[in-house]
């Protein structure tokens, strides 16, 4: 929109609205992301249902181990705290900065991703794969759920990385990162259910 | 391979019913194609409709595709009644039990989905940004591409007619019998993602309508300032948020198993049948409020109106509509009873449904305070209120009978269930919406509907709701069940035959609604609203012009209390031309939603028939559609303050002759 010949009354107006609709974002992402929550939790009511659903395949005990769960855990986990440090140099207007951190994050969030395909593909190369028990099912569809998350939100870090390098730090892209940033500490926290009811407790 | 499992034998052309009702819609369909073309309009209907982003005209599109399935879900109803009208014994009716069976399923699916919700978005969308005092929703495009992933759900429905075969396991879906295994076919597919689309696309109006309601009312309108209809919309849109992700999830894993072979809800290999009856009435029962909450808005607003006072016990509503959003998630277990749950569970969910029955009764009791001692007049949506009041009650008593567990394995899955819920879909959710298109149909588009055939319509569905359900009560009580399509016992065929008839007063409903438009639009110049307030109505959104300017308020108004319209009438500041207007910002249309719903078809039609390279195409396409989207800054545009006065100095000039005119009379 072209406001060059505009009264100061009417730029006033249109920065007004565009502040309020950055709250209207906000909130609204905030909404979406419960209405997410929800699909999780019914994969995660799924898979309790379904934990000894075992039907002669595979169980927890000879799928996982736990060294390699723990790197895969940390790296998302420290994607969460570099992420962190990009909002807070998006808040000191430094931008070569909060692309460093952008940049951190999605190798750590990639590193996740490769390590949750290879853990999948691994198992189905032993005859673990999803169509053998109910068990499996479960356990490939809710983790696979989370890792399709982990790889939106790559995808999205990367177009906001490129409209950091095009356009700066202005307004929408501000917002855009607050919004990745919401939506990427909620799967961290979906991924510390996950790692509790699916890999823990099937452990223990 | 470029068509994946499509073959042209899968276009039913040798079966007479379908082949007629394909040849009488695509005739249809070119028709209006060739119509459009002929008078190039083209290019009008692009930029001004299919890319809108304007509410009203988004919600004006989401009644006109509503109407269309209504016609197509009542078509499928006429011929379920018409065939157990005569298959007894030897008589094998016209149906043969395989088209049969696809024939409820789609019936359900259409009347829910297709139906109920879209037209209920679409009042939503009409009235909810006008009645809180705000110039749109909080998500413009958000809101086109809802309108058009519910569309896109609808074309895959239509498109089953022709090409390949509906889901014979109703709308409820039936496990295991929709697995891969019992059912190979394409129509447990067409259903599912038919289903799964339009749910999307519900989700995000959700989301879009909380927000909405919660982050732009108009400044002084608290939340117990709030209209009645705005408060039951809010609820429903809580509800539509926290539900349709489970039927998301529900019919996910469905794809799971019947695209991955995997094993949710299958009776092998540890899948659980069960688990599927949980997760869909956690969204269906919901669902049932979701549906009617906003008719007990329009209701309430009709009532307020017509009757010339303020709403009787408007807390007690508020209060009784929360309590229903609460109760509405501990219920969903009635719908099997009898599928071997304890005696606890059973006695639990038996106490809770009837528990609905508490807020409901207070709410029928408001309406009915409301109208005592009123100033009553007997307009179109007063006669459907009406009509509601009357037949909702015993369809709620019936409810509360099924309630108690024990009288529910007697009655599940007969037709006395069947009567029950279309006892509380028809008047309690169909007749609000038809109250609701009456009352603020002259809002939208400037001119009032004609009363003598919409009285007409009322009676029609009235009597023809009667005839046509209550026999089924008896049915029930003498054991015929439910989803059937032949029978031996001949003491049910004179009841059929009496539901038969009903069935066929409710057509003559439909077509009076239909002759009713027509006639309105035909007549408009005689039937203008010319001040913007034809029922002397309350609530904010009658404050402006009829049909509203794209921009809602010329300046927004501060709130004082509830029923603020009626206030400033009453005090005498209704009415007022301000003295300065000033620059208005606002949505510019984008071409987002069609194209996406474009390429959702193309996906949902792929994916049914197993054409991966259009699948991967689709989904990259919808991708790439957000992405170009979230690098567009071109999102809105200037209203100057010159429009804004030219056009409020015409609604001033009207309203000045029509104040006239009604002080002479």
């Amino acid at each position: 929109m072209k406001t060059d010949n505009l009264s100061a009354e009417t730029k006033a107006m249109i920065k007004a609205e565009h502040s309020h609709h950055k709250e209207i974002d906000l909130f609204g992402f905030w909404i979406y992301l419960m209405s997410d929550l929800v699909i999780f939790s019914v994969l995660f009511a799924t898979f309790v249902v379904f934990q000894h659903n075992y039907a002669g395949a595979a169980g927890p005990k000879d799928l996982f181990e736990m060294p390699y769960l723990f790197i895969e855990t940390m790296l998302l986990l420290l994607s969460s705290v570099t992420y962190g440090f990009s909002v807070i140099a998006m808040n000191d207007n430094k931008k070569s900065q909060v692309l460093i951190g952008l940049i951190v994050t999605a190798l750590l969030g990639l590193g996740f991703v490769g390590m949750e395909i290879n853990e999948f593909a691994h198992m189905i190369a032993e005859g673990s794969s999803p169509d053998k028990s109910g068990y499996l099912s479960a356990f490939f569809t809710l983790v696979a759920t989370h890792g399709l998350h982990v790889s939106f939100g790559l995808l999205w870090m990367f177009i906001l990385i490129l409209q950091i390098v095009k356009h700066g730090l202005k307004d929408g892209v501000r917002s855009r990162l607050m919004r990745l940033s919401l939506f990427w500490h909620f799967l961290d926290v979906v991924w510390v259910g996950v790692f509790t009811v699916v890999y823990l407790m099937g452990l223990v | 391979m470029i068509f994946g499992k499509l073959q042209l034998s899968d276009i039913p052309y040798d079966n007479p019913v379908i082949a007629g009702a394909l040849a009488s819609s695509t005739i249809l369909a070119l028709v209006i194609i060739g119509l459009i073309t002929y008078y190039k309009k083209w290019g009008y209907l692009w930029k001004e409709w299919l890319t809108s982003v304007d509410h009203k005209k988004i919600g004006m599109m989401y009644i006109i595709f509503s109407l269309v399935m209504l016609l197509r879900g009542f078509a499928d109803g006429i011929m379920m009644r018409a065939q157990q009208a005569m298959a007894v014994g030897d008589n094998q009716g016209y149906l043969p039990s395989h088209h049969y069976d696809q024939i409820f399923g789609a019936h359900g699916t259409i009347m829910i989905i297709f139906f109920a919700m879209p037209f209920m978005v679409g009042l939503m969308n009409l009235v909810i940004p006008q009645q809180i005092g705000a110039r749109d929703v909080a998500f413009p495009v958000l809101n086109s591409i809802s309108l058009w992933l519910t569309a896109a759900g609808g074309a895959l429905m239509m498109i089953s007619l022709g090409v390949g075969e509906f889901s014979n396991t109703g709308w409820t879906g039936i496990a295991p019998l929709f697995e891969k295994a019992f059912n190979p076919g394409v129509g447990v597919d067409y259903w599912m993602w038919a289903f799964q689309i339009a749910g999307v696309g519900t989700t995000l109006a959700g989301v879009n309508f909380i927000v909405t309601i919660i982050k732009m009312r108009a400044p002084g309108m608290t939340l117990m300032k709030m209209p009645l209809f705005t408060w039951t919309t809010i609820i429903t849109n809580v509800l539509m948020v926290l539900s349709f992700p489970v039927i998301t999830a529900a019919l996910a894993l469905l794809a799971c198993d019947r695209y991955l072979d995997m094993h949710f809800f299958t009776n092998e290999l540890g899948g659980n049948m069960m688990l599927w009856n949980n997760l869909f009435w956690m969204w269906g029962h919901p669902e049932v409020y979701i549906v009617i909450l906003p008719a007990f808005g329009v209701y309430s607003e009709v009532v307020a109106t017509y009757s010339r006072k303020k709403l009787f016990g408007y807390k007690s509503l508020v209060w009784a509509t929360a309590a229903i959003m609460l109760l509405s998630f501990t219920v969903w277990l009635h719908h099997y009873f009898t599928m071997g749950n304890t005696t606890d569970v059973n006695t639990f969910f038996g106490i809770t449904t009837m528990m609905i029955a508490i807020p409901t009764g207070v709410k029928i009791y408001d309406w009915l305070f409301t109208m005592y001692r009123g100033r009553i007049t007997f307009s179109v949506p007063m006669y459907w209120t009406m009509g509601f009041f009357v037949t909702f009650v015993v369809g709620g008593m019936t409810g509360v009978l099924m309630a108690i567990p024990a009288a529910d394995f007697v009655v599940h899955n007969s037709l006395f269930l069947i009567a029950h819920f279309h006892n509380m879909l028809i008047p309690g959710v169909l007749y609000g919406y038809m109250a609701g298109y009456n009352y603020w149909f002259p809002k939208v588009t400037g001119f009032k509907l004609n009363e003598k055939w919409g009285k007409l319509s009322f009676w029609g569905w009235a009597v023809g709701f009667m005839v046509a359900f209550y026999p089924l009560y008896i049915l029930g009580f003498m054991g015929m069940p439910r989803r059937i399509s032949h029978y031996d016992n001949p003491e049910w065929q004179p009841y059929l035959i009496v539901a038969a008839i009903g069935t066929l007063i409710i057509g003559f409903g439909i077509f009076a609604t239909l002759v009713q438009l027509f006639l309105s639009i035909k007549d408009r110049k005689k039937n203008l609203d010319t001040t913007g307030d034809p029922w002397n109505a309350r609530t904010l959104e009658w404050s402006t012009a009829s049909p509203t300017p794209e921009y809602n308020f010329a300046v927004i108004p501060h709130v004082k209390e509830l029923d603020d319209f009626m206030r400033m009438k009453e005090d005498g500041t209704a009415y007022k031309q301000p003295e300065k207007y000033f620059d208005i910002m606002m949505p510019k249309n984008k071409p987002y939603g069609p194209l996406v719903g474009a390429f959702t078809i193309a996906f949902g039609f792929a994916i049914v028939w197993y054409i991966w390279w259009l699948v991967i195409v689709s989904l990259i396409a919808i991708i790439a559609l957000v992405i170009v989207m979230s690098f567009d800054d071109d999102m809105e545009y200037i209203i100057p303050a010159e429009e804004v006065k030219r056009q409020e100095d015409l609604h001033f000039e009207k309203l000045a002759i029509a104040m006239a005119q009604s002080d002479n009379k």
